[in-house]
């Protein structure tokens, strides 16, 4: 439906657009994180592509990705993905850029806050979640994560049952009570995400 | 002795007063549980506003990478929990177009009408909470008296109240009881009776239309650069409903209207939800008039539909296809999909990579809330801190979507 979308952008940007395809009906054009902005720029403001909408934005992290489209011959690690709607044109486009390094240390891109002001928060949230920054951001806050908060727990380095108090837990010394006994965990409750599983041999799963 | 105050400017007789800074919630009845605004206050004007979420996060999308595709049913559940439903079929439509799968018709029309329903209870708890929050109780116990009657259909159907996880990658859990569209039929007007007696008293009311008319305006142009969608964005006289718009089930068979709002202020965004709850009963109506009563629910796709429970007691296949698919999971292709439907605040997409295997690579859920809550210090900047609570309360901010 929007392929044309597709072709003005490869006429217009040339080598800016390193690969599109068209998966499902869901067309995509994965754009070198340097054009970034002025891709995003021409697609909001030419009245052919007219895309007044950002629908979403968010990242995935690839870390450890083996098949599927890209496959291992992945450079960045992280992929900014972000989806667009015309309103009036009623069409729809995804566009992607590829950012940061194995570690995750350089995945910056540039913010697209001045072109859809609605984008502000979910950078946020892909800064928060993810470490992704975003050059030019007004206000690059933790969004979902409170401040004292460290790492970033959607990237698949982040255990998932790793927990990050903001008051201590007691040891059983201090509090004068075995681990079993002390809240919020016992060990035969709920899930294994209690406070001895991170980090300790578990014994049990 | 002359009098001193005679020919002073009325800006002069102000006291210079210190900008006051006031957090409302995270625990304040009005915030739902879970937001919390600081507010920069010049008397009882604000001046500035920081909205901050985050409170009820609880790390949906990092739980759905850790179990099958099925598994994340449940949580999706539990986002919007006004509209369960709403995100079951969203959620089950985003791996059915990943798959490559389309539901049998009777399961289309089933789905559309538990999501219509579903739809329903948002609109009648949003509406009904906003008349509360500015002293309207009778009108909320009404709405939430006809919010019990679509609960009861609901759990007729699924055994649950409020967290279905009803839906299932190429199908339902179950087929519709016999008693479905007798229930819907009976119910429908009931609800609409209640609806109606609960706008009378509103819409005459006084202090109820003063507090909402004209408060809390956005135009439609700002509404789109905000990324609104949805009743608010509707509001603003946007006709944007992804139903109409690009229509998914059977949606584009049925009857029904798009109702617009003109200013896009607090009243608009009440009205676009009344009318839109009757426009949910015209399509229940016509589902259940068109929904056939014989024919399969599921797909006949044993890679992701488990077997019946029949087959799994009796044979060595059923049992094999059974632990597979509770063991591995469905194997979803590799690729990646963005699948979107009106959900009860907007456009609710799921974004979707798959490796190929049975556990997601990642689930993004576009939250309609987020995107919708993100606009709030705009509506609310520049208003009296009395207008923050029909403002948040018009906009339907559903915590477990918001924060995710």
């Amino acid at each position: 439906m929007s392929q044309r979308v597709l072709e003005v952008l490869k006429e217009k940007f040339g080598s800016a657009i390193v690969e599109t395809h068209s998966f499902l009906g869901d067309d995509t054009a994965v754009v070198d994180p340097k054009s970034w902005k002025a891709v995003c720029a021409f697609l909001k403001s030419d009245p052919q592509m007219a895309f007044d909408m950002m629908v979403d934005l968010c990242g995935v992290d690839y870390a450890g990705f083996a098949s599927g489209p890209g496959g291992a011959t992945r450079e960045a690690r992280f992929e900014v993905v972000l989806h667009l709607y015309s309103t009036s044109r009623r069409h729809r486009v995804r566009v992607k850029a590829r950012v940061g390094d194995d570690e995750g240390d350089d995945a910056q891109l540039d913010s697209v806050t001045d072109v859809w002001p609605g984008v502000n928060w979910f950078e946020r949230e892909a800064y928060d979640l993810l470490g992704i920054t975003f050059l030019g951001h007004p206000d690059l806050r933790r969004i979902l994560m409170y401040p004292e908060f460290t790492g970033h727990p959607l990237r698949k380095d982040y255990p998932a049952n790793k927990t990050q108090p903001l008051v201590e837990y007691r040891t059983e010394a201090e509090a004068g009570l075995t681990l079993e006994k002390q809240a919020p965990f016992r060990e035969d409750e709920g899930m294994p995400f209690g406070r001895r599983v991170w980090g300790v041999e578990r014994g049990e799963s | 002795m002359e009098p001193i105050d005679l020919d002073l400017e009325e800006s002069e007789l102000e006291l210079p007063a210190e900008p006051m800074h006031l957090n409302m919630g995270p625990s304040h009845p009005a915030m739902h549980g879970t937001v919390r605004i600081v507010l920069e206050l010049s008397g009882e004007t604000i001046v500035k506003s920081d909205v901050q979420i985050g409170y009820l996060h609880r790390g949906f999308e990092k739980m759905c990478e850790r179990g099958t595709w099925a598994q994340v049913f449940p949580y999706a559940d539990r986002l919007n929990y006004v509209s369960p439903m709403l995100n079951n079929v969203g959620y089950a439509l985003a791996v059915e177009k990943l798959c490559g799968i389309e539901v049998p018709d009777r399961c289309q029309w089933y789905r559309m009408a538990l999501g219509e329903l579903a739809r329903m209870s948002d609109h009648l708890t949003c509406t009904g909470a906003m008349a509360m929050e500015l002293g309207a109780f009778t009108p909320f116990l009404w709405y939430i008296k006809a919010r019990e009657m679509v609960w009861d259909i609901l759990e007729e159907e699924t055994g649950a109240r409020l967290t279905h996880s009803f839906g299932r990658i190429g199908g339902m859990a179950k087929p519709p009881t016999p008693a479905f569209k007798q229930m819907c039929r009976e119910a429908l007007p009931t609800i609409l009776g209640l609806v109606e007696e609960g706008e009378g008293m509103l819409l005459k009311n006084r202090i109820f239309l003063d507090r909402l008319e004209g408060v809390g305006n956005i135009s439609g142009e700002d509404a789109i650069a905000l990324s609104w969608t949805g009743p608010c964005l509707r509001a603003s006289g946007v006709p944007y409903d992804v139903r109409k718009a690009h229509p998914y089930l059977k949606y584009d068979e049925v009857e029904f209207d798009m109702p617009l709002g003109k200013n896009g202020d607090n009243l608009d965004r009440f009205l676009i939800r009344l009318q839109e709850l009757r426009q949910s009963a015209r399509i229940i109506q016509q589902v259940c008039d068109r929904m056939p009563d014989e024919g399969p629910v599921n797909v006949d796709d044993p890679r992701v539909v488990l077997p019946e429970k029949s087959e799994v007691y009796t044979t060595i296949e059923g049992t094999i296809q059974h632990f597979k698919l509770i063991m591995e999971g469905a194997k979803v292709p590799a690729g990646e999909v963005y699948s979107y439907t009106e959900g009860g605040n907007g456009e609710l997409g799921f974004y979707l990579v798959s490796d190929g295997t049975g556990t997601p690579w990642r689930v993004r859920i576009r939250p309609p809330c987020f995107a919708i809550t993100g606009g709030l210090s705009k509506l609310i900047n520049g208003a009296m801190l009395s207008d923050i609570v029909p403002t948040f309360g018009s906009l339907n901010m559903i915590g477990g979507e918001c924060d995710h």
